[in-house]
């Protein structure tokens, strides 16, 4: 699809995005309707009316979890007796392996973002909001901070907003690494300076966050939705899937691995896997789909016959995975199977933030098993072990869900190609098996 | 004047990591840090950064240095430092490559670059040649996985790197 048959009603989130993804100033993105919902917002829409036109929008968190955006902010107290500050915070730490959605965001198009944190945290009375960035995505780091020094000239940012009485800050926060800072309570120790270990739930960040006060994070596709929400209505947002899927909106999908053209469009939401290989132009010569991710290194494994199941948090679900960020990874038939999953238990292994026991000993043990297996060195047990780690390591027995995510590939690997898991305990010991 | 000698006058010119001291400029970038957040320890990262602008890492000095400006302890600074993997606490060459080793660049052959890469340099992952001109590590998917594989040297992003490319794009730096 050329970039002239995106309109702000068929692909709000890429419309002003030119092929060289060189960023709009904000004349060029007030030119395309930029701003629009912000204006509409300080001329007078209520707090409580943003959160409930979000709501309606069933705009569902996109940074993996799927968490409906306007229940999430509901959460946070409002009115004269809320506290005085609260916080905005967008989850900018892209690192999930296989995701590169929201680098385009920020890089081509960070006016939308800064558009998105103001009419956010807007609706949520926050006095100040944080784009939490992972360091390596400088490029992003100066458009966005060009971004917000424009807005905070043009008075978009600042004290009493468009006569509202409403006083908001917006900062760039850069990390320096470690894929845990991901996760929404770890990226809040980590901007208050600290270590970035989760933090216990209850309470939830929505009433005691950042610095203990009432905190909303997002991630920045999420929130790059909302002004258009807020713009074009709840209604036409819902409308954007085109009947494809219950969830309001289009997403951005994207494709990478031994695919001939690796990329990321914006699609209505619950559009299939296949529609998205047949826009990366289908598997590279020579090579043949054998399984994919349909969200990151910390989805479970699908099959070329899930190609059909709408990618949206509900569908993949059933089909027994999560949508996670909707960048697909192909594994194709001239990869390793065990290869690959020592490449991902490896990544969470080292990624631990070490803070409890079964994450931080059971995924080195879990590699550990897996390279003898890829070697042929494999012992009789060791299916079983990785089978008992898929449980052992799963929500409820970890604090967070890094190590859980870490099974989710293992387990459907294990479901789908236990042969190849089998070919891997040494010769010898395989006869004992059987016996 | 040979490349050799270069880096014999650039290495003299540093101070001695032990005898670290922040310049009035670094100071006042970190105290803007700290004016963004309610907190100053909120500002540890970007201070940490900051002290490791002219080294390239972070010396024991610079930590005594930055944390009473933070006001936290040496300990709680160290423990910040040493979390985060772009926080350099030992020496590091002059650009530090970081390339991704996540599964998108694992499924498109990041094993042959980083094999060219440890050819080229003669230095394995996380060490630094002798000549103090590059330091080579891994680090988790860079976002890019549709041009993989993919590395950093310094701020740089590099894209679709293969055996081929690598000696070209050494080249470009000192």
């Amino acid at each position: 699809m050329s970039a002239t048959d995106k309109t702000a009603l068929t692909h709000p989130l890429t419309h002003s995005i030119a092929p060289d993804r060189k960023p709009l100033d904000l004349a060029g993105y007030q030119s395309v309707g930029g701003y629009t919902g912000l204006k509409k917002v300080l001329a007078g829409i209520a707090p409580a009316d943003v959160q409930a036109q979000v709501k309606d929008a069933n705009l569902r968190g996109r940074g993996g979890a799927g968490f409906p955006t306007g229940v999430k902010w509901s959460f946070v107290p409002m009115g004269e007796d809320a506290p005085p500050l609260k916080y905005i915070v967008c989850n900018a730490d892209e690192m999930e392996p296989g995701t590169f959605k929201d680098r385009l965001l920020m890089e081509a198009a960070p006016h939308q973002l800064v558009e998105g944190m103001i009419v956010s945290g807007y609706a949520i009375g926050a006095s100040t909001g944080y784009i939490f960035l992972r360091g390596e995505y400088v490029l992003a780091a100066k458009h966005l901070r060009a971004a917000i020094a424009e807005a905070r000239q043009a008075g978009f940012i600042g004290k009493d907003l468009g006569g509202s009485g409403w006083n908001f800050d917006l900062h760039v926060h850069t990390g320096a690494g470690r894929y845990i800072c991901g996760e929404e309570t770890a990226l809040l120790n980590s901007l208050e300076g600290r270590r970035a270990n989760p933090r216990a739930k209850p309470p939830f960040p929505q009433v005691a966050g950042l610095w203990g006060r009432p905190t909303v994070v997002n991630n920045v596709e999420t929130i790059c939705n909302v002004p258009h929400i807020i713009a074009h209505g709840a209604d036409w947002f819902r409308g954007l899937s085109q009947g494809k899927s219950e969830d309001g909106g289009t997403k951005l999908y994207g494709v990478s691995g031994k695919v001939r053209r690796p990329g990321v469009w914006e699609l209505p939401i619950g559009s299939t896997g296949r529609e998205i290989l047949e826009l990366a132009g289908g598997m590279k010569d020579g090579f043949e789909l054998k399984a994919w991710l349909p969200g990151g290194a910390s989805t479970d494994f699908l099959l070329p016959e899930h190609l059909d199941v709408p990618m949206d948090y509900g569908s993949i679900g059933k089909a027994g995975s999560r949508l996670g960020t909707g960048l697909m990874t192909v594994l194709d038939d001239k990869a390793s199977l065990l290869g690959t999953l020592v490449n991902l238990e490896i990544f969470f292994a080292r990624e631990s933030c070490g803070w409890c026991t079964p994450c931080r000993d059971g995924l080195p043990w879990t590699v550990k098993i897996l390279q003898a297996l890829e070697c042929g060195e494999g012992e009789p047990g060791d299916i079983e072990q990785l089978e008992a780690m898929t449980s052992d390591l799963w929500m409820g027995k970890t604090f967070c869900a890094h190590a859980p995510g870490a099974m989710e590939p293992l387990q459907s690997a294990i479901k789908f190609f236990r042969p190849e898991f089998e070919a891997g305990i040494r010769a010898g010991d395989s006869d004992v098996r059987a016996a | 004047m040979s490349t050799a000698d270069a880096n014999i006058v650039k290495l003299a010119d540093l101070p001695k990591p032990q005898d670290f001291r922040l310049s009035d400029t670094e100071r006042k970038d970190i105290l803007h840090e700290i004016s963004q957040y309610p907190e100053a320890r909120a500002a540890s990262i970007e201070a940490l950064k900051i002290a490791q602008r002219r080294l390239g890492w972070v010396p024991d000095a610079a930590i005594a240095e930055v944390a009473p400006l933070l006001g936290i302890s040496t300990a709680e600074l160290d423990g910040v430092a040493t979390f985060y993997n772009l926080i350099y606490r030992q020496p590091v060459g002059r650009h530090v490559i970081t390339l991704c080793d996540s599964v998108s660049c694992y499924l498109t052959g990041y094993e042959q670059t980083r094999d060219a890469l440890i050819e080229t340099l003669g230095i394995q992952l996380g060490q630094t040649t002798p000549d103090g001109r590059f330091t080579l590590l891994p680090i988790c998917c860079l976002g890019a996985c549709d041009h993989g594989p993919v590395l950093m040297i310094g701020e740089d992003t590099h894209l679709d790197v293969t055996p081929d490319t690598v000696p070209a794009m050494l080249e470009a730096y000192e």
